[in-house]
């Protein structure tokens, strides 16, 4: 389990990314965080986010038309 | 010592927001939260019709006026508006309330949102001292934090950045 969960089901680019971010600044190294959106902007998004963060996308899957991604905050 | 100087700072951006209309307001303030989030140093210059996008409180409008196109989602088809209509007085603010309409079904966000979660994010903003004096305004008609410089503080901030964008 993710030790945070954030709901970005119905917004739009770049709300997504700017919750992910917020989330992740309150974690800890390691610290893993758990995003649903239903943007599908957002699964390029998210690739590049950590591409250029550094931190790790863990998982990215849809289940239905909701997209969930994992990411681990980089050390 | 060696170390220290062999850090790998942030990479920068740079923005210079000339447009204040509803629909311009967003490619910077969308950019510019995307690249503070994504840990670059993201500073904003507000010149000319960019500048009120630092006031206080926004009333942002658009124009389909010489804009073909704007073609707005409406009865399952994309329909724009000829010109000689959009010069009637009121075709401005019943667009920019379309589009606001649009956006908040869309979840998009509002200018304000993204500009606060801007500021919040440390994004420099300097408004342009040139463009103050040209339309009288003064600093206490902005929001807090931006400050204020001309083209030589632009043009050495652009000279540190690896992205710099015209907007």
């Amino acid at each position: 389990m993710a030790d945070q969960t954030v709901d970005a089901k119905g917004l739009n680019c770049p709300l997504p990314i700017l919750r992910a971010k917020k989330a992740l600044q309150s974690l800890g190294a390691g610290g893993t965080i758990e995003v649903l959106a239903t943007d599908p902007g957002s699964v390029k998004d998210f690739q590049a986010f950590c591409r250029t963060t550094g931190n790790e996308l863990v998982e990215s899957s849809t289940e239905g038309n909701v997209f969930r991604f994992v990411l681990r905050k980089a050390g | 010592m060696a170390e220290a100087g062999s850090e790998r700072r942030a990479k920068r951006m740079s923005i210079i927001v000339t447009k204040g209309t509803l629909d311009w307001a967003y490619p910077p303030f969308i950019l510019a939260t995307t690249a503070a989030a994504m840990g670059l140093d993201v500073t904003m210059f507000f010149t000319f019709y960019g500048l009120p996008l630092l006031l206080r409180k926004l009333d942002l409008q658009l124009s389909p006026l010489g804009n073909p196109a704007m073609k707005m989602p409406m009865a399952g088809m994309h329909m724009g508006m000829p010109n000689i209509a959009s010069m009637i007085p009121g075709v401005d603010s019943a667009a920019s309330a379309m589009m606001n309409q649009l956006m908040r079904k869309k979840g998009v966000a509002t200018i304000e949102d993204l500009r606060g979660l801007a500021v919040e994010s440390g994004v420099r903003m300097i408004a342009c001292q040139m463009t103050m004096d040209l339309f009288d305004y003064t600093l206490k008609d902005m929001i807090e934090g931006p400050e204020l410089g001309g083209a030589a503080t632009y043009i050495d901030v652009a000279t540190q950045s690896e992205i710099n964008l015209f907007i």
